[in-house]
């Protein structure tokens, strides 16, 4: 089955009725977990490859170091930035704070990447677009500006405090217990030759070791030692994750900003693009051939006296000239708004869409009101889209188009029984429709495996009036 | 004959009221509103209305709604109703009391006068006139569903057409340049491909023939 979403919605994004968040751009496309974190353990004891767990535990041990570095890079930069802020006063803070901030920002993004692969999502880069700056001082400011206001600054400020601390106990409490339980497990060994050499006793963790049978003690806690920091590497690499993506993911709000920006330029930019069509036809259609009528009109007086029976001809083609023009006029209208949906509304306007289809479809239409003018509009073409697309590909019998209000939002379902198999990605219609029903926060899903059915879901959180 | 004429902008009304004049017929009122048109229709009770579908004050199907209203407290009271567009959901609501006396055209019909008139004629005689465009919708359907417009002749897919147009077959001789006998022999067969019964009677004919395309 062949599931594809509007292509700002990935799957595991809530509905638009969940607290109206719908088509957030949550970016979190899943990257098979390959790293030492993946997967921990859970082939351990199946007996399939415990050699490779037993090397992913290992490798989850070590992973801890480049961690601490990393922290220790982000503390540095964080102290270096919070002095560029303090330098802001005397002028060389503009030099300094958006230079720092791009060095601090990448460095975070290691942490992200890094945690990305621990826990197997990634974690999308939470910063405001950079804006179109000036050159000089202004631009400088400008970028400064930029940098300051934008919260996933703080926030990565306050990663690089707590990374330091919490990261690096995180990361290195599997080492430690790793490499402290070597170090016990080597007492037997070392009691005689260094111990008993310098004086005879010695305290490992809790054992006090004065002789062999205590060394041997020692080196059986050592091995649990061991043991543990072998058993919690991956957790504590999931829970470094976590944390990380608790403050480094973009939050809520920064998500629905990133959407209401990416669909208010795309409403914007295809709005101007339908203005920019509308004027080509009228300019090349309906003007054009005003013009020819004029001109026609005019030879026409001209001939009047001389030659009567050619101005008949003239005449006849000028009013077929005219009816053509009307034609081209209507259909122009009907693609930007069709008069029915004017008169009637959805309903009726999708029920004269069906009888216009060369398909047999039924249309199940109850709505107990009316939404807002353009949240009609909208799905109107996104059926019509549908059901052009079903008569061209799928070849069904029967199409069944449900209209319906419900959870605050306006949902439509066309269903056909044809061939199936269509992919929305590939569609360049399916794809304008997806963008102008995420101008309203709506969605447009295709399920059509191959040999159908194909159902074409849509819903558009709206109210009616 | 009594015409009444609702269409509300002024240079339209104007030129419908002097082309049906010059046609002699009566225009004994012509109004520019929804309101205005069921309360004339009713008033005047006239051989024909001509009516504009989109009239104020709502500007939206108003004209449609009063005409059809009309119909409800008038029965049978013929209706021609002009649209810059045509949509076969406007054609079947005005077809669905079955009773006649119904027109639907494009506004651009009006350029042939001659036609035009034959047109208002014909529905004042309760008959049909249906829009080439709502026809040529229909058949388009058609094609896809029934299967049976496949065995019809070029020539008899002509005959329905303007049959379905609501034309009778004097006029459709005429417009073919043929026989009205031969008019008559096609409109037989098609009837048996299409398992129509037939009937002598032109407007419930259209009627039969509209009901099948549909």
């Amino acid at each position: 089955m062949r599931r594809d979403q509007a292509d700002s919605c990935p799957d595991g994004c809530g509905t638009p009725s969940d607290e109206g968040n719908g088509t957030m751009n949550l970016g979190t496309g899943t990257d098979p977990g390959t790293g030492p974190g993946a997967d921990p353990g859970t082939d351990m004891g199946t007996g399939i490859s415990t050699r490779t767990a037993l090397g992913n535990r290992l490798r989850s041990v070590v992973a801890g170091l480049p961690v601490v570095a990393v922290a220790l890079a982000e503390l540095v930069l964080c102290t270096l930035f919070l002095t560029g802020v303090a330098l802001l006063g005397v002028g060389l803070g503009l030099l300094l704070v958006p230079l720092l901030a791009v060095a601090l920002r990448a460095t975070v993004n290691v942490s992200r990447r890094t945690a990305g692969r621990w826990s197997g999502t990634r974690i999308p880069e939470p910063y405001l677009p950079a804006p179109d700056h000036e050159p000089g001082l202004k631009g400088r400011w400008q970028r400064t500006h930029w940098v300051l206001t934008d919260p996933a600054t703080w926030r990565d400020l306050g990663w690089a405090l707590v990374n330091p601390v919490v990261g690096a106990v995180l990361a290195l409490l599997p080492l430690s217990l790793v490499l402290g339980g070597l170090g016990g497990m080597l007492m037997p060994a070392m009691y005689r030759p260094v111990i008993d050499a310098n004086g005879g006793a010695n305290w490992y963790l809790f054992v006090r070791v004065t002789d062999l049978t205590t060394a041997w003690l020692a080196a059986g806690v050592g091995l649990l030692g061991l043991l543990a920091g072998l058993a919690v590497g991956p957790w504590t690499l999931r829970a470094h994750a976590a944390l990380a993506r608790k403050l480094l993911a973009p939050t809520r709000t920064a998500q629905r900003m990133q959407h209401l920006t990416e669909t208010r330029s795309e409403a914007v930019h295809s709005s101007a693009a339908e203005l920019r069509r509308i004027e080509r036809d009228l300019h090349d259609g309906a003007q054009a051939r005003l013009v020819a009528l004029g001109m026609n009109l005019g030879v026409a007086e001209q001939l009047l006296k001389k030659d009567p029976e050619a101005v008949g001809a003239i005449l006849a083609d000028t009013r077929k000239a005219s009816a053509t023009a009307l034609t081209e006029l209507r259909d122009l209208i009907r693609g930007i708004h069709p008069p029915v949906l004017a008169d009637r509304g959805l309903a009726d306007a999708v029920r004269a869409l069906a009888l216009d289809s060369p398909l047999e479809v039924t249309v199940n239409a109850e709505l107990p009101g009316r939404p807002e003018a353009p949240v009609e509009s909208a799905v109107y073409f996104a059926v019509s889209e549908t059901l052009t697309n079903a008569a061209k590909h799928a070849a069904p019998d029967t199409v069944i188009v449900d209209l319906w209000y419900a959870e605050g939002a306006l949902r439509g379902r066309v269903t056909d029984d044809g061939r199936g198999g269509a992919d929305a990605s590939r569609g360049s219609g399916i794809r304008g429709v997806q963008r102008r029903l995420a101008g309203f926060d709506g969605l447009l899903s295709v399920d059509s495996p191959d040999g159908g059915p194909t159902i074409v879901t849509m819903e558009v959180p709206c109210e009616l009036s | 004959m009594r015409v009444v004429l609702a269409e509300d902008l002024f240079l339209l009304r104007d030129g419908l009221v002097r082309l049906l004049e010059s046609y002699d017929f009566e225009v004994v009122a012509a109004v520019d509103n929804g309101p205005s048109l069921l309360q004339a229709l009713v008033e005047h009770r006239p051989d024909v209305a001509v009516v504009d579908v989109r009239l104020p004050p709502t500007f939206t199907d108003e004209g449609l709604q009063a005409a059809l209203e009309a119909r409800r407290q008038v029965p049978g009271l013929p209706v021609l109703v002009l649209s810059q567009y045509v949509e076969q959901l406007y054609a079947r609501e005005l077809l669905a009391d079955g009773s006649g006396g119904i027109g639907y055209l494009l506004k651009d019909r009006v350029f042939d006068p001659d036609q035009f008139v034959d047109a208002v004629r014909r529905v004042a005689g309760g008959g049909t006139a249906m829009d080439p465009d709502v026809v040529a919708r229909l058949f388009a359907k058609d094609v896809h569903q029934h299967g049976a417009m496949g065995r019809l002749t070029p020539r008899e897919r002509e005959v329905l057409a303007l049959m379905a147009e609501g034309r009778s077959n004097a006029a459709i001789a005429q417009r073919l340049v043929v026989t009205e006998r031969a008019v008559i022999k096609h409109t037989s067969n098609l009837f048996a491909k299409l398992g129509l019964s037939p009937s002598d009677d032109d407007n419930r004919r259209v009627l039969a023939v509209l009901a099948y395309l549909r």
